[in-house]
Formats: C-alpha cells, structure tokens, sequence
C-alpha cells in the first residue's frame, strides 16, 4: 500500500510517500502505526504521541480502530489547520 | 463550486460570475480569512495540503452545507504555498434567498472546513518557523471520521 506523510508528521519520518508491505496480521491503522514505529527511531519519534496523529484511508478520515484491508493509499497527519 | 489554487483571488469578480444571470439570489455573505503577523511575530505562511483528499473533503462540505440550507450558489476557495502577512487564505462565499440560510451555511462551511480539511499551516518570522497547532475547539477530525464510517 501506499503511506503518505503530511506536514510534522513528513518531516520527522524524513519521507513524503512510500510503498510498504506490512505483514499479514496488521489489521488496523493502530496497528500499522505500531509496526510503522518500529522501522526506526525517526518513525518512533512522529508516532509518539500516536493519539494526535490523524490518519485517512484511501482519502476519507478514519479512526485508529479502522480495518486497513482494501486501503490502497493511507496517509498520516497532525490535526488539520487550514481556513 | 470549489477551488485549491496558488494564486490569489478576487472577490469582486467571483461575486460577479456567482450572480451572473441569475434573479433568484437576495442574500450574499462572504468570509475571508487572512495571514495575521500576530504582532510582527509571522512573516508568512506556507500552506500545504493533500491534493485529492482536500478537493474531495471540500466537496463534502459544500455538499453538506447545501443539503441543510436553500442555498442558490456557493463558492469555496482555498489557498495553498507561500503566503505574506496580510494576504487572503481563503474565500466562502454563500448565496440564498434570505439572509439567514446565507450567514448560517458560510459560518457551517468554515467550521466543518477548519476540521476535516486537511490544510497544514506552517508559519515563520523572526522567531523562526513552526507548525500551527490545531485549536481544541477546532479538533474533532477524528470523532467526524467515526461519525461517517459509522453512517
């Protein structure tokens, strides 16, 4: 699936976007958030406070417990601050 | 009808191309937002965004908006990259045939987009840069996630 990183979120993990195939039983986005702050401490650093990050599937927001199957495009950010 | 763009906008001439040929408007409200230097302390601010996901939560709203008040016409303009102090960020403009629908669905559509649209606004000046931090108030992006998937 495709992972997208929005604004501090971006710039702590150092990446924009990438392609990650995470194993078979991450099932939901806290889940994935869990596994994503283990590939290193920059992730574990933009994950720390994970009740802050807000997360989209395939462009809608979700909640943490949302189910991850079918998301092609899954994005992490801080709350938003447009207007 | 809503737009993401660099540029800025003129309200005059928006409010002339929501009107045109129209008779069946009798209220037009408007909101600008703008960058405040909050004291000489922000220079500017860059404005990023998730370019998809912003055109289609923008749609929501208007949609939203439309479906709770008799609106004629309605306009979303948002503004992304670097701004100055001073300069417009963004453009609601709701057109009704009485007030109240008008003022009500422009105050809806700035609420709902300072939530669910993900705009992330970074500001600097003299002091240096930082991200601005989401008003509590402002917060709840993740209990409407909840809400709709729950819908």
């Amino acid at each position: 699936m495709r992972v997208l990183y929005f604004a501090w979120v971006k710039e702590k993990v150092g990446v924009t976007e990438e392609e990650i195939e995470p194993p078979e039983g991450i099932a939901t986005v806290a889940e994935l958030i869990d596994w994503l702050k283990a590939r290193g401490p920059e992730f574990a650093d933009a994950f720390a406070k994970s009740e802050v990050i807000r997360a989209a599937i395939n462009q809608i927001h979700v909640r943490h417990d949302a189910k991850i199957a079918g998301a092609r495009e899954v994005a992490f950010f801080p709350p938003v601050t447009g207007g | 009808m809503i737009r993401v763009q660099q540029e800025g906008f003129d309200i005059s001439a928006e409010i002339a191309k929501l009107k045109a040929r129209r008779r069946d408007i009798g209220a037009i409200v408007t909101f600008i937002g703008t960058v405040r230097d909050q004291h000489g302390a922000v220079a500017e601010m860059t404005l990023e965004h998730y370019p998809g996901m912003t055109e289609s939560e923008l749609q929501r709203i208007e949609q939203e908006a439309n479906a709770r008040w008799p609106l004629r016409a309605s306009l979303i303009v948002h503004r992304t990259g670097t701004l100055k102090a001073g300069d417009n960020i963004v453009l609601v403009v709701t057109a009704s045939e009485h007030r109240d629908a008008a003022f009500e669905a422009a105050k809806f559509l700035m609420d709902y987009l300072k939530t669910s649209a993900p705009f992330w606004k970074r500001e600097s000046g003299p002091g240096g840069a930082r991200w601005v931090e989401a008003a509590p108030s402002d917060d709840d992006a993740t209990s409407r996630g909840q809400k709709r998937a729950a819908e």
